[in-house]
């Protein structure tokens, strides 16, 4: 067991909120994410998501409570050998849905995100803010209830970065509760949001 | 509509004409890998199995070609009438229960058997050579050897009953210890040929570990995933099993086409007389078609074990490497 990353943290995401979730490097929001998303069990402590508790969890609830939530890894997690376009639609694949019912929308949100002429290109071949664009836009395909994002801004210039913060805006008035992990102070600067600060495994929030 | 516009829905038809990518990679390394594999474990255990249908099968034509037939020898001797005992010796058993027919191998027949050693032009009555009768058995009904001994020996003393008795028992014997032999060397192959495909199945598993990991996090369903793995692997095994058994088929196939070509020759009709016309029985082909469906089936299941099961976080545990923004491994 290594040293505990996140103690006495008790927060709440409300429906339909918007929040950055900042903190030095190693500060674990990251770790918080990954408790969000289901995709890591607490070593103590409660974690519920859509009221659902994550210790008393039946193993075959996990997949349609993840596809309430949309998430973009810190490290982009592509799949290499699908193209973009197949990459940003694998949500409703796994679904089972039909292509002819999303390919419209996909192709859409890849135009909008100004990955229009990258559609059938392989991840290797894409830069780091190209890849970071096909995360995000696989993230938020299906209007989630609710995004995750670790440091979705991290690759891309300035000007790129606040038309992603509006297209994050855009999806939170649509319904969507967003979740944004960043240590970029000049993008939180530019929404007055409430930020989840996180240091020395405790919280502190300012609204 | 400008440029850029158009591209883009030129883009999108094409992304439509487009076959999609299927869920698990085809063609990576460990997938060819595994494939070939397969294939040549597919190749070695149906040659056994069409080994061992031969040597079966060849064995079971000795048996019978042998058990169907007896030979009376009547031994000269100063003042027998060859020609009455032969004949007498024949009346003596014709009708005997068991007996199919009797033929009396004539003096020319009995010449020309013995021209290698004894040159031509010699007169068969000079000769103290024992003369044969053969007598055709009842297969489904063999006559009781005892009593046909007997009987014909009372009616000619000079002659001796062989039923090829011994020959047959010896040859049941090396058959059954040839079968066996094959069998013991089928099992080793066919488990030899399960734990490789398993491990090399596990091996090219491990590879998709990633992918196993996004397709949780997008939302798909532990029976989604496994199923997609399942048909991915089948249709590997199986084209692997189906390259290796059409191979052994192949084999199969040109041995006996060089059998048939060779039946005038005498290499071919040494070969022809140990094992037959040296076509694999139906068993031999059906044993090739079980053993590709058990490869492939095999294949599949084990891309999907439950160990590895497991490891994949398929059992919706904590996927080993299940960590949400861990640095960056490529
Ligand atoms: N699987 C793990 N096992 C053990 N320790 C871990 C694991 N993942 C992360 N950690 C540790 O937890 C701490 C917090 O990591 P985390 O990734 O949550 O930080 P972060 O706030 O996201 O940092 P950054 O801003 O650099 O992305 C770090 O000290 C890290 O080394
Ligand atoms: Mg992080």
């Amino acid at each position: 067991m290594g040293p505990e990353i996140l103690r006495d943290v008790s927060l709440h995401v409300e429906p339909r909120s918007f929040q950055f979730l900042t903190g030095p490097s190693g500060a674990g929001k990251t770790t918080l994410l990954r408790l969000l998303f289901l995709s890591l069990k607490p070593t103590r402590g409660l974690v519920t998501v859509f009221g659902k508790d994550r210790a008393t969890l039946p193993a075959a609830e996990l997949p349609l409570l993840r596809r309430r939530i949309g998430v973009v890894f810190q490290d982009f997690r592509l799949l290499d050998h699908m193209t973009t376009y197949e990459n940003v639609a694998l949500p409703m694949r796994v679904r089972g849905r039909e292509e002819a019912s999303y390919r419209a929308d996909v192709v859409d949100l890849l135009k909008w995100v100004g990955l229009g002429d990258r559609m059938n290109v392989l991840p290797p071949v894409l830069s780091g803010g190209e890849k970071q664009r096909a995360a995000i836009a696989r993230a938020i395909i299906e209007q989630p209830e609710m995004l995750l994002a670790d440091e979705p801004t991290g690759n891309v210039d300035p000007p790129l970065a606040s038309r992603l913060l509006k297209l994050f805006r855009e999806l939170n008035r649509l319904g969507t509760a967003v979740v944004i992990a960043t240590h970029d102070l000049h993008l939180m600067d530019q929404i007055a949001a409430r930020r989840i600060v996180l240091a020395d495994g405790r919280v502190d929030i300012h609204d | 509509m400008t440029d850029v516009s158009r591209t883009m829905r030129d883009d999108a038809a094409r992304q439509s004409g487009r076959r999609a990518s299927s869920i698990v990679p085809g063609d990576n390394i460990a997938g060819r890998a595994l494939a070939i594999v397969i294939a040549i474990m597919t190749f070695l255990s149906c040659i056994t199995i069409g080994a061992v249908s031969l040597v079966q099968g060849s064995a079971r034509t000795w048996q019978s070609q042998i058990a169907r037939e007896a030979t009376i020898q009547i031994a000269p001797r100063d003042g027998l009438d060859m020609d009455a005992a032969l004949e007498a010796a024949r009346q003596a058993i014709v009708g005997f229960p068991g007996v199919a027919g009797v033929r009396i191998v004539d003096a020319a027949e009995t010449l020309r058997l013995l021209e290698p050693w004894l040159g031509s032009g010699l007169d068969i009555n000079d000769l103290p050579v024992p003369r044969l009768v053969i007598v055709t058995l009842d297969e489904s009904s063999p006559p009781d050897f005892s009593a046909l001994a007997s009987a014909l020996r009372e009616a000619v003393p000079e002659a001796a009953l062989d039923d090829h008795r011994a020959w047959v028992d010896r040859l049941v014997a090396m058959a059954r210890t040839t079968t066996a032999i094959g069998l013991a060397i089928l099992a080793l192959m066919m488990t030899a040929t399960v734990l490789t495909v398993v491990f090399a199945t596990r091996g090219a598993m491990a590879g998709n570990d990633q992918i196993v990991e996004v397709l949780h996090f997008v939302g798909a369903e532990a029976g989604f995933i496994a199923a997609e793995f399942r048909r991915h692997f089948l249709l590997v095994g199986l084209r692997g099993a189906v390259i290796g058994g059409g191979a052994a088929i192949a084999l199969f196939l040109a041995i006996s086409w060089w059998a048939a070509r060779n039946r005038a020759t005498p290499e071919g009709d040494q070969a022809i007389a140990l094992f037959g016309d040296f076509s694999v029985g139906w068993s031999g082909y059906a044993g090739v078609a079980g053993a590709i469906v058990v490869i492939a089936v095999l294949t599949a299941v084990t891309s999907m074990s439950p160990s590895h099961a497991n490891l994949a976080g398929l059992t919706g545990r904590e996927p080993r490497n299940g960590e949400f923004g861990r640095p960056k491994t490529r």
